[in-house]
């Protein structure tokens, strides 16, 4: 084994990027050596805002490799043997071995031998193809080379066993030099080993190699310099890692500002000062505000101490700091109410008009929403209306990420009702997976309408997302809406509310929603259509969705496909809980649209189909499907309802069932799927009764007949609760 | 020696040391455009020379106009005229971030006193079609210059990548003198200040692009500048150089009505799209004819 020592140097990466890229690099680094037959050990990457390295143990040759390709039994015809040779690459027969089995007999192998090749030649392939083929979010080219990489590219430092392996890529030639931190250690330095590289960068060259040295260091730092104040840092992780990506030789420093700032939101002052300023904000342990202090983390030490960095970015803190004043100022001339006309001024979509109409919109269905989530509804629509004024003030105009908190704040200055003021930030929510879903009712009305309205009038436009392509970021918004409804348990037919909130997007025909096949085209799809734009009213709501419903039902969508779009998301949210996806889609029957009641559903059917009564009922099931499907590739199936069988078993069954089945349509209607479940396992023996007793498929065509209906009604029993069809085992 | 005790360059001097040490790189040296524009970058020395195969350095001093952004001269930072130091590389020199270190050095920021640091910023112009990758550069977590590696011009790739540095020249000498206003600057050592030169000039302008322009001839200004450069563009030989200039000047244009308050929203969709219709229908006229070597 000897060390591999290789070091990328470039022009500052994006600090964002450098962990992920350090990865990356040692990944394919990895694969590629590994392909070539080398095992990689100890491998370590390290990375910083100006280069990545990598380093390993690997073997000094690759091994040698014989391959063997067993070939045709001896005494085979001609062409067998020729095609042999051919695929071999052996040029007479005599080349090969013969080999003795006991059931084949005398046949022919090839050994094909390769040999190992020196690590350095390995090296010098798997350099250039990692690097030409890097995975950077963005790249680029520079001077006249067509390489592409996050920014142009400094040198190469590549060594095995000590020794300089020769590389080109992108018009750089490797070395066994590099360079430390621009002011205190520039080089260049002539490296040996890893060991030398690391004494010398992390010595006189003045460089932390590792991103989580340098964030350890910050850390403690910055806790320390303010506990000598009696102070305290406000922890910011992403923060840390910014600023661990923009240095190579952190020091931290405490600077001041001036303590009027202080009058400012937080939010605001912390905004701020991390992303215009990337520095740290600091708090007073005891009563938990803001202290006039900040944290900046340098690149370098200096002769002063550092106090012309440390006043270089109060200045710019308190320039910065002075706008947000002035525009706090300017922004609490008016109340929040009074920024609604102005929403009318920015565009939410060309074809959806304004901030404004959209509020108005998200208003109205708010305001209906909020009987079912127990939220009054004078309140809700107040609160959908100021949610998006804050956006055309000055202050998140300026500071886009401050949506939502300056509007809570603001209506909180003008002595507003809490749930509104609630409402106003937390309507956005949740951003994503990870981020929590409003519980305050009026806040739970506000959000759902406001992503279904979204989601609604995206549709409308058939600006769906396709693909990897979501520029509206739909699926997110059909996940918050599942997210609010299961978390709040709210009860709601999203058929109705979707359907409603249809007429709200002007000009807009409910009909778009459905994809209409081009053959279906008959007169009854079109007195539909006509039926519906009669009712494309909120007031003539119920005999709309009739009219809806039935069209859905001629073109044979089980859902119209947003509906559909949003239980797709359903899927994957109870999916990442380990919920079986074939119990989902056997769930999922009959065009449900009550999110609560699909996972109660998906809850019962799941603890039920893992009991042994479970089990056995899938098996009668199944097998009674299976007949039917038999019989029904001979010929159509009997229809109309079974009577009464004249045999024991028969008779039992139907009697059963008979029972179930408006035992289960009761508990169903009461949502007691566990209830609905024992029900239908009680089938279980006169099913397997009548299996193990009667025959089916009798000489008489009429009892015959009669087996096939009552079968049939297992079927269609059981589908009240699922489609047991769907379920796998 | 600290940047406190040495004397700080006037304004004029902090041009005249950028113009020196950039002359020294090989820079062509380039006077001010004569067509208002809003940033360094349009200059045609610029957006069309970074395209076609030719070398090309340069590094000028240009006024840029924002008629929105005027404050009758009472706000210490925000002007309606100001200026920027563009230097152009093609192709980037390898050492160009060097360069740039050393213009720093020149004009007496020390930096061991204060901490340089290069933060991802990539640039987008979509009026011209253009985008790189590269850095704000911050002094003490001051934005000093704007550094890019252009990429792509009038929606073409680049056969040779230009390095391109812009500073803020205001912003800049406020920095490297230490003054609050930007009217306090020192313009020389002569006794005069930047208010003296531009004060007025700020007062009058912004009344004149908020109060008086004249909308209804401007928005015909503008669509005369617009049908000019169309025609100049639908010629059998397109002259993408004055189709250009006239391109700049609707954008101009354009930036009066805006200032004015006289578009509404959708209007000032339909503008930005005309302006950039224009522009970029100009780059590439510029790109195609570097192509096919017809400036030969």
């Amino acid at each position: 084994m000897a060390e591999f020592l290789f070091e990328i140097l470039s022009e500052e990466i994006p600090a964002r990027m450098q962990v992920r890229a350090g990865a990356d690099l040692s990944k394919a680094l990895t694969a590629g050596l590994t392909k070539a037959g080398l095992t990689v050990e100890n491998a370590r990457i390290l990375t910083g805002p100006r280069r990545l390295t990598f380093v390993a143990d690997l073997p000094l040759r690759s091994p040698d490799v014989s391959e063997e390709r067993k070939g045709p039994r001896v005494g085979s015809p001609e062409r067998a043997l020729e095609g042999f040779l051919k695929a071999a690459g052996l040029s007479d027969i005599s080349e090969a071995e013969i080999r003795t089995d006991p059931k084949k007999g005398e046949f022919y192998v090839a050994v094909m031998e390769s040999a190992g090749r020196d690590t350095d030649g390995i090296i010098q392939d798997v350099i250039p193809e990692v690097m030409s083929n890097f995975p950077w979010p963005k790249s680029m080219k520079s001077g006249g080379s067509s390489f592409r990489w996050v920014r142009p590219l400094r040198g190469l430092l590549v060594l095995f066993g000590g020794a300089i392996v020769d590389v080109e890529v992108g018009g750089i030639k490797s070395s066994n030099t590099t360079i430390g931190h621009r002011r205190h250690g520039a080089g260049p330095f002539v490296i040996s080993s890893f060991k030398d590289y690391e004494d010398t960068l992390e010595g006189k060259g003045h460089v932390r190699l590792s991103h989580e040295d340098r964030k350890a260091e910050i850390k403690s730092k910055a806790m320390a310099l303010c506990a000598d104040k009696g102070l305290e840092l406000v922890e910011d992780e992403g923060l840390l890692n910014e600023v661990a990506g923009l240095t190579e030789w952190p020091v931290v420093l405490l600077g001041d500002m001036d303590a009027g700032f202080l009058e400012l939101p937080d939010e605001v002052i912390r905004l701020t000062l991390k992303s215009h300023q990337k520095t740290f904000t600091v708090r007073d342990p005891k009563s938990g505000e803001l202290a006039a202090h900040f944290i900046i983390v340098a690149n370098q030490f200096a002769p002063d101490g550092g106090d012309t960095i440390k006043a270089g970015n109060g200045k710019v803190i308190s320039a910065r700091l002075s706008d947000a004043v002035f525009f706090q100022t300017e922004d609490a001339k008016l109340k929040l109410e009074d920024y609604y006309e102005k929403l009318d001024t920015v565009v939410f979509h060309k074809k959806l008009g304004t901030i404004r109409d959209k509020a108005e919109r998200v208003a109205v269905l708010a305001a209906e929403l909020a009987p079912k989530v127990g939220a009054d509804p004078d309140l809700a629509e107040q609160a959908a209306k100021l949610a998006k004024c804050d956006l055309v003030t000055q202050t998140v105009i300026e500071a886009t990420s401050l949506q939502g908190q300056i509007g809570r704040l603001m209506f909180e200055r003008e002595g507003g009702n809490a749930s509104v003021a609630t409402a106003i930030e937390d309507h956005y929510k949740p951003q994503g997976p990870s981020d929590a879903v409003p519980t305050d009712p009026v806040a739970i009305a506000v959000a759902l309408a406001d992503k279904l309205d979204t989601l609604v009038g995206f549709w409308a436009i058939d600006e769906k997302p396709t693909g990897s392509k979501d520029p509206f970021a739909l699926r997110r918004a059909a996940l918050g809406v599942v997210r609010i409804i299961l978390e709040n348990d709210v009860r709601l037919s999203l058929n109705e509310t979707v359907y409603k909130q249809w007429f709200s997007i002007e000009d807009f025909i409910v009909t778009k929603d459905v994809s209409l096949p081009e053959n279906i085209n008959s007169s009854e799809v079109a007195e539909l259509k006509a039926e519906l734009s009669l009712f494309q009213k909120r007031e003539k709501v119920d005999r709309g969705l009739r009219a809806w419903a039935s069209l859905l039902r001629v073109v044979g969508q089980q859902n119209s496909p947003l509906i559909a779009f949003i239980l797709d998301r359903l899927k994957v949210y109870l999916r990442d809980q380990g919920v079986r996806h074939d119990i989902i889609d056997a769930a999922l029957t009959d065009g449900q649209d009550d999110l609560v009641a699909i996972v109660n559903r998906v809850k019962a059917l799941q603890a039920f189909i893992t009991t042994p009564e479970g089990e056995n009922l899938l098996a009668g099931y199944k097998r009674a499907a299976n007949i039917l499907k038999s019989e029904a590739k001979k010929g159509e199936l009997p229809t109309g309802d079974a009577n009464l069988p004249s045999d024991e078993h028969g008779a039992a069954l139907f009697k059963a069932l008979e029972i179930a089945k408006s035992e289960i349509s009761v508990s169903v209607g009461q949502e007691d799927y566990s209830k609905a479940l024992t029900s239908l396992a009680g089938l279980r023996i006169p099913i397997d009764a009548f299996f193990t007793n009667s025959q089916i498929i009798a000489d008489d065509t009429a009892v015959k007949n009669n087996n096939l209906r009552l079968l049939g009604m297992i079927s269609d029993t059981s589908r009240q609760i699922a489609d047991f069809e769907a379920i796998q085992g | 020696m600290t940047a406190e005790t040495k004397k700080s360059l006037s304004f004029q001097d902090l041009i005249l040391t950028l113009q020196a040490y950039w002359a020294k790189q090989g820079c062509v040296i380039l006077q001010p455009f004569d067509t208002e524009v809003g940033a360094g970058t349009l200059h045609p020395a610029t957006v069309l020379r970074s395209l076609g195969p030719k070398p090309w350095n340069v590094a000028y001093v240009q006024p840029s106009r924002r008629p929105a952004d005027g404050r009758y001269g009472e706000n210490p930072n925000r002007l309606q005229h100001y200026y920027q130091f563009q230097v152009l590389m093609k192709p980037n020199p390898e050492n160009l971030q060097e360069l740039y270190l050393g213009s720093l050095d020149a004009i007496g920021i020390d930096r061991d006193l204060h901490d340089i640091r290069f933060v991802e910023d990539d640039w987008e112009n979509p009026t011209v079609g253009a985008w790189g990758l590269g850095w704000e550069v911050w002094c003490d977590g001051m934005e000093v210059s704007q550094y890019t590696y252009f990429q792509q011009v009038g929606g073409q790739d680049l056969d040779l990548v230009s390095g391109e540095l812009t500073y803020g020249l205001e912003r800049l000498a406020m920095y490297v003198q230490g003054v609050e206003s930007v009217y306090d600057l020192r313009y020389n050592d002569h006794g005069v200040s930047y208010g003296d030169v531009f004060h007025r000039n700020e007062v009058e302008q912004s009344t004149y692009n908020f109060e008086h322009s004249d909308v209804e001839k401007i928005s015909k200004k503008f669509e005369f500048a617009e049908a000019e450069c169309k025609a100049l563009l639908a010629l059998d030989k397109p002259l993408p150089l004055p189709a250009y200039e006239h391109a700049l000047k609707a954008s101009h244009l354009f930036n009066l009505l805006d200032a004015r308050g006289v578009v509404s929203p959708t209007q000032r969709q339909e503008y930005i799209k005309r302006v950039r219709d224009l522009a970029k229908g100009s780059a590439e006229a510029y790109a195609n004819s570097e192509k096919n070597g017809e400036t030969e």
